[in-house]
């Protein structure tokens, strides 16, 4: 995907930036003449030239010990509205192998995991996470998720808030998530860069960075960067202000655009100076980036749908969207992917039609991609029973919504609102290992996650503290290495 | 074939249908069921409450329960059949916020938090409740026909506390005015003008870290505080004709705030004190024995670290199972098992919903099926919805159970009601059979319809 942050920008630029050329390109040439006559050196200094500095933060992830197995016995939801009885996941070096019925041949020397009576479903995904930038304790000091300062800031990176220490990841990792979606809060318009990470113990953010998923941004609409701006009495103070706030942004970004595209053509005078701010949404003009916003209401959607077309870039998911229900049909028609509480509703005005039946009426559209998120420390550990909440009120709608469907709202469909459904979200050939085994049936509030493998490695086991990471924060605490009610399982 | 490609031709046949099917759906109101029907609910699984009666029937009339037991309908009763059904009693909402809060946001519609300084203690919620809240219908489909409400104070766990929502515009600066956040009041969430069951049934108050915000910012400044209080309205009790032609020392609580504490004073009227860390829980069954106060704790994250002590005092919890977090430095031994330890431990627990129990009320529930998960039998989860919250603040055998006697708050659940695929059927409030409607589903069908006329004509 980083690969995709390129495209606008010209092939002769491209060759000369990769392969450093100097003298590449003078006015008015054509790329041929270019390559005849370079004539300009356009190599800048470390630092200060965006298409050279796509990934200055990489990923150093490595997956962690791990052996080829193969899952039998269980029920098996595929994530791709498959559900298989007594079905077989084979795992090899970390990738799904195979995905069958009872003969699905599972070759020699492979540990088998006999989960006859359990079910099995892809890692969960929650595309809607504060976690380590809104760590556990949530003291002072410790709230980095928000740089309210200033309407727009497009050029904070969440990852760079990110506390990999926050005991949160290892009890979300408990109930099955696999890979988290970590966001700026939604004071700002343009909250900043969100990450995507697998969830992973790591002393740094970069050791777990999830290896070339895209960039994202966090944008809000609606009431909370009208309240916290206007209530400096500073703009935006309104939701008209908030429209005024985002079309400057992506006036100035084409701008920014335009001057790199054109100094990357012609090689006149200095280079444009570098800017985080517009680099980022200059990324949303050329769908590098990802389009992460909060919005909840019907209304304001529609507006941010206009304003895409009217500065040429797409959104690929509204979050909250508590009102997309309304809007069904066009968020499947134009592709939008709404990400979804179940439950929460009245916590305030643009919160107020929230319905239960949500996740289901999106998800009725054909093309729709509908998505259940946490934005919470307690409710990412138990995605499957908010997704469970969502089908029930489907059904009770009277709608036919099956269990291998709906494990799409936090699985496939999730992959799909971040970036990553050719990586993760589904167990099928080829994808990443990331594989739930649960107690019973997900959508069954007694289900637990008994063993979570991320690219096919175990990393947590109910019924094994040796697969019980604690984080640094947790060691010596009041409590810590005593039982509660003589229960040795689980996170906390 | 996508399974949406299916659903979008459900939606269109049920778009067609919704007016047929308005009239026959369970969402819809039933009619009035008058208090002198006699109902028999017929063949279901029955949790009483503290124990299981299979293929059992539940008889109500005069808004009570009669029966209950392994008989057939009396005769002339109407009969519901609960079949392959579950019914239990309805479930009461503890540290609620029911009837007292529309919006979370819009100060104007809360009516749990109050900031005059002059008026703490006596600041009686029950005056401010509202029956036409639109939250009772939705906490109603959630199972819940009870709650306990609860004044809020800086340590509530009311209110949307997300960070995302709040941060960057802080959260109003709201601080108690005192001590005390009020006292608390029973309703019922039966349909009508009268939900009123008791008001005054608790006194509120913060301990630990927001206790201690109150006082000056140190725990051992709250406590010396809360002993000279106490001293203080002790000495009002017993000097009442002196303090009214004023021959009495300036005391630093108004008349009304002293009045409301004499009954927790002499330990009539409980004291809810919201709580988390296992030292502050010590303590304040320490001074709840040197004061001979009557405690109910709420929050208890680290409990369980003095399940013996909590047991020994005989003060019952009020908890929420799924706080596992150290979300701060008073919770660093929050445990998911904390609800299976205190119930073993003998102490007497109540389950509550999230988020102050308002909004989110209905989750409940789930929060009882997630503690049975960790370790919780499934009987004493019950207990916790039901029994035990009508006995933690006095109301034992009068609701919160499937007796006779009790009063007629029935549900019938499609299956065990802690299951989120579990739906209710039936809810009865007071032996009236309520209507299965909410504003959110009136949203719900407006949306679901497809007309040529907006969805505003759409009634």
């Amino acid at each position: 995907m980083i690969g995709h942050h390129l495209r606008g920008v010209s092939l002769a630029a491209i060759t000369c930036a990769v392969l450093g050329l100097s003298a590449c390109a003078t006015t008015g040439q054509t790329p041929d003449d270019t390559a005849a006559k370079p004539s300009k050196d356009r190599t800048l200094a470390a630092g200060l030239d965006p298409a050279t500095t796509l990934d200055p933060y990489p990923s150093t992830y490595q997956p962690l010990p791990r052996e080829n197995f193969a899952v039998v016995g269980a029920t098996v939801l595929t994530g791709t509205d498959r559900k298989i009885e007594n079905g077989v996941v084979v795992v090899t070096d970390g990738k799904i192998a195979a995905v069958g019925d009872a003969s699905t041949p599972v070759p020699s020397g492979y540990r088998v995991v006999e989960a006859r009576g359990r079910y099995v479903t892809p890692g969960v995904i929650d595309v809607h996470s504060h976690l380590g930038v809104y760590p556990s304790p949530g003291v002072s000091g410790m709230s980095d998720g928000n740089e309210a300062t200033s309407p727009n800031t497009a050029q904070v990176w969440a990852e760079h808030s990110l506390w990999p220490q926050d005991p949160g990841f290892n009890t979300a990792r408990a109930g099955g998530v696999t890979t988290l979606h970590i966001l700026p809060g939604s004071a700002n318009l343009f909250g900043g860069r969100g990450v995507t990470i697998r969830n992973v113990p790591s002393i740094t953010m970069q050791g777990l960075k999830f290896p070339a998923a895209p960039y994202t941004v966090k944008m809000a609409c609606g009431e909370n960067p009208s309240r916290v701006y206007g209530g400096r009495n500073q703009s935006p103070a309104t939701g008209m202000g908030n429209m005024a706030g985002y079309r400057a942004a992506f006036i100035a970004a084409r701008d920014y655009k335009a001057k790199w595209d054109k100094w990357r053509e012609d090689g006149e005078g200095a280079a444009p100076t570098r800017n985080l701010q517009n680099e980022t949404l200059m990324g949303v003009l050329d769908g590098s980036i990802l389009i992460q916003n909060h919005c909840y209401r019907a209304d304001e959607m529609a507006l941010m749908m206009d304003m895409a077309k009217e500065f040429g870039y797409r959104i690929t998911t509204f979050h909250h969207a508590t009102e997309a229900y309304k809007l069904a049909p066009q968020l499947a028609a134009s592709g939008i992917c709404a990400a979804m509480w179940t439950g929460w509703w009245g916590f305030k005005m643009e919160a107020l039609d929230a319905i239960e039946e949500n996740a289901a009426l999106v998800d009725a559209q054909q093309g729709s991609c509908a998505v259940i998120h946490s934005d919470d420390a307690e409710l990412t550990q138990r995605l499957n029973q908010e997704a469970a909440a969502a089908l029930s009120a489907g059904r009770r709608a009277g709608l036919n919504i099956s269990e291998e469907h709906a494990i799409g709202w936090i699985t496939s469909n999730a992959a799909k609102a971040i970036g990553i459904a050719d990586q993760t979200g589904s167990l099928e050939p080829g994808k990443r290992a990331d594989v739930v085994i649960w107690s019973a049936d997900p959508f069954s509030i007694y289900a637990r996650a008994d063993q979570v493998f991320i690219d096919g490695a175990l990393t947590f086991d109910r019924s094994n503290p040796a697969y019980q990471p604690t984080s640094d924060f947790e060691l010596g605490q009041p409590g810590y290495g005593l039982t509660a009610a003589n229960v040795t399982e689980g996170a906390r | 074939m996508r399974l949406s490609h299916i659903l979008a031709g459900a939606v269109a046949a049920l778009s067609l249908a919704a007016p047929a099917l308005a009239q026959s759906g369970p969402q819809v109101a039933r009619s009035a069921v008058g208090q002198n029907e006699t109902v028999a609910i017929v063949g279901g699984r029955i949790l009483t409450g503290n124990s299981v009666i299979e293929n059992g029937t539940v008889v109500i009339r005069d808004g009570k329960i009669v029966s209950v037991g392994s008989g057939g309908a009396p005769s002339g009763a109407r009969v519901i059949d609960a079949a392959g059904k579950t019914v239990a009693p309805g479930f009461v909402a503890v540290d609620s916020g029911l009837a007292g809060n529309e919006v979370g946001s819009v100060s104007g519609t809360n009516e749990l938090r109050n900031s005059a300084n002059t008026l703490s203690a006596a600041f009686d919620i029950s005056y401010g409740l509202d029956p036409w809240s639109f939250t009772l219908p939705v906490a109603r489909l959630g199972g819940i026909t009870r709650a306990i409400v609860v004044p809020q104070h800086p340590g509530s766990s009311g209110g949307h506390v997300h960070e995302d929502e709040t941060a960057g515009a802080g959260d109003g600066g709201y601080q108690t005015p005192g001590l005390f956040a009020g006292q608390a009041a029973i309703i019922n969430l039966g349909q009508g003008s009268n939900i009123l069951v008791k008001p005054r049934v608790a006194m509120v108050a913060p301990f630990g870290e927001a206790g201690a915000g109150i006082a000056g910012g140190a725990r051992g400044a709250q406590f010396v505080l809360f002993k000279e209080t106490l001293s203080e309205v002790r000495l009002y009790a017993r000097n009442k004709s002196a303090y009214e032609r004023a021959g009495l020392r300036d005391l630093s609580l108004s008349r009304a705030d002293l009045e409301a504490l004499i009954p927790v004073a002499n330990g009539t009227m409980p004291l809810i004190v919201t709580v988390h860390r296992a030292s502050d829980i010590q303590q304040v069954l320490r001074l709840a024995r040197e004061e001979g106060i009557k405690l109910i704790l709420d929050g208890a994250e680290e409990g369980w670290l003095v399940a013996g002590d909590i047991a020994a005092a005989g003060v019952p919890v009020l908890l929420n199972p799924i706080s596992n977090l150290p979300s701060d430095f008073e919770m660093r031994a929050a445990r998911a098992e904390n609800a299976a330890a205190l119930n073993a431990a003998g102490v007497v627990i109540a389950i509550k919903g999230n988020e102050g129990s308002t909004h989110r009320a209905r989750e409940a529930r789930y929060n009882a099926g997630n503690a049975v998960s960790h370790g919780l039998p499934y009987e004493a989860a019950i207990a916790a919805l039901t029994v035990n919250p009508a006995k933690i603040f006095g109301m034992a055998g009068q609701f919160g159970q499937i007796a006779p006697g009790a009063a007629g708050d029935v549900v019938v659940w499609s299956g065990d009601p802690l299951e989120p695929l579990s739906q209710p059927s039936a809810v009865f409030v007071n032996g009236v059979e309520q209507p299965l409607t909410s504003r959110p589903l009136m949203l719900r069908d407006r949306y679901r319809q497809q007309t040529p006329m907006p969805p505003a004509y759409r009634n």
